[in-house]
């Protein structure tokens, strides 16, 4: 139920919506529970809503996060499969 | 898809999984509770549970809103749209909770009332500004997540005078909930045992991390806040571990991305503006928790369906061999229940927990329950 996708915002409309495309699949959505949105940020949707913009840098941080420390032996990769 | 496909990667995953065998205490177990349906859901779907030590385990929690509406609820609004003649809309996973005399929202539809399951709230309201002669109710159901969307169309509507156009609230808070699981009986013994919490992604959007803090403080349980793609289950499960080894309790973000610690004031605001704290709900499994849900505020009264229409909720029981209210509350798995997979599976749900995908039951019914089976060399070859 609290499913939210990221989605590209193509294009700014007015009263606070905007057209967002998903892998080819374009969607009006209301933007108005942001501040300030532009063309090229990406926004979680929800229900016909963006409730954040994804903030690109920290999205980078946590990734870098998830290499750390990656000197496993092929042994040990290959015993988890 | 950006944002997803990166944050599903296998080889990550697998470092993310060693680094947990590394740092895990073999001597003792850790049972982690995932607050919310989205990662029960991920859980089941990715299979994350074999990428854990044997030690570490998983128990869902009653964060989806299709599991905790009790059934009372539903009859409202099958009856509303049977006895009214209002056009009735709601999320499709709405449709198909079981109600009252085997009912459900889309078997009343097949008997000619009138609902329609709708993607946003905003669908609802151009249906009633299309026709406005009609009654149109919009069912709404949620946590933090959706409740702002619902506010965003109650000002809408007053902002264009639709006065056709009135919500059923069943809007519900995950603080509530996460200390009504947690509450201590008389020999301050909590009914789970559970070393931490895997905090909720889109909901902590919403409220941010300071409403964990004060949870935290109370019951002395680490909680971290993750996202819902399954790097950051596992990175959600490896910081949980570092508390617990070192025995501190505090609140973590992995979800920074998206969440901030004070939320998304707009939308706080928006839901503020509209709704206010119900005294009691009653949710399934968990039964009548205080200041747990919200109902339309005062000024937003004249669009609170309850009020329009003259409603009253009647508590009704759970089919009898159904187990959700012990599942949802973390103290049974769905293979446990005698009715899972048998009379009870997605196609035909007994309970709640088994019509959502998200639900404990059909998320372990769709990608988990051959998992247990011991696979028969003979036929492997």
């Amino acid at each position: 139920m609290c499913l939210a996708i990221p989605a590209l915002i193509v294009e700014i409309q007015p009263e606070q919506m905007a057209l967002v495309d998903l892998d080819g699949i374009r969607q009006l959505i209301s933007t108005e529970l942001l501040g300030e949105v532009r063309v090229g940020d990406y926004v979680i949707v929800h229900v016909g809503h963006a409730l954040a913009v994804i903030d690109p840098l920290e999205a980078a941080q946590t990734l870098d996060l998830f290499s750390l420390l990656k000197s496993h032996t092929d042994a040990e990769l290959k015993e988890i499969g | 898809m950006k944002y997803v496909d990166e944050f599903r990667d296998s080889a990550l995953a697998k470092n993310i999984s060693l680094q947990i065998k590394a740092q895990i205490d073999s001597e003792r177990n850790y049972s982690l509770m995932e607050f919310c349906g989205g990662h029960t859901h991920a859980i089941s779907r990715f299979g994350i549970v074999d990428l854990l030590p044997s030690n570490v385990h998983l128990i869902h929690g009653p964060g989806c809103p299709v599991c905790v509406l009790p059934i009372g609820r539903v009859d409202m609004a099958i009856k509303l749209a049977a006895e009214q003649g209002v056009m009735l809309c709601t999320y499709a996973d709405v449709m198909r909770i079981p109600a009252s005399k085997g009912l459900t929202l889309q078997k009343a539809k097949a008997r000619g009332a009138d609902i329609f399951p709708v993607y946003s709230p905003l669908n609802a309201l151009e249906l009633a500004i299309k026709n406005p002669s009609r009654e149109v109710v919009f069912l709404a159901i949620g946590f933090e997540t959706t409740a702002p969307t619902t506010a965003i169309t109650l000002k809408k509507a007053r902002k264009l005078g639709v006065s056709n156009f009135s919500v059923l609230s069943n809007h519900v808070l995950t603080p509530s909930a996460m200390d009504a699981i947690f509450k201590k009986d008389k020999d301050q013994k909590a009914s789970v045992k559970i070393d931490g919490i895997i905090g909720p992604a889109h909901v902590s959007i919403i409220i941010g991390i300071t409403p964990y803090e004060r949870f935290v403080q109370t019951n002395r349980l680490p909680v971290v806040i993750a996202g819902f793609e399954p790097l950051d289950v596992l990175q959600a499960v490896k910081m949980l571990i570092s508390q617990i080894n070192s025995n501190s309790a505090v609140v973590e973000n992995e979800f920074t991305r998206a969440v901030t610690k004070d939320g998304n004031v707009v939308a706080l605001n928006a839901m503020n503006e509209v709704f206010e704290i119900r005294d009691f709900f009653e949710w399934r499994g968990l039964g009548t928790i205080p200041n747990s849900a919200l109902k339309l505020s005062e000024s937003f009264g004249d669009f609170d369906a309850e009020k329009r229409f003259n409603l009253n909720y009647k508590k009704v029981s759970d089919h009898k061999s159904c187990e959700c209210g012990a599942i949802l509350k973390g103290e049974k798995r769905p293979q446990e229940c005698k009715i899972f997979g048998t009379t009870c599976t997605p196609e035909t749900p007994i309970g709640s927990c088994m019509v959502s995908s998200e639900g404990a039951c059909a998320a372990h019914y769709s990608f988990g329950r051959f998992r247990n089976i011991p696979l028969k060399s003979a036929l492997v070859g």
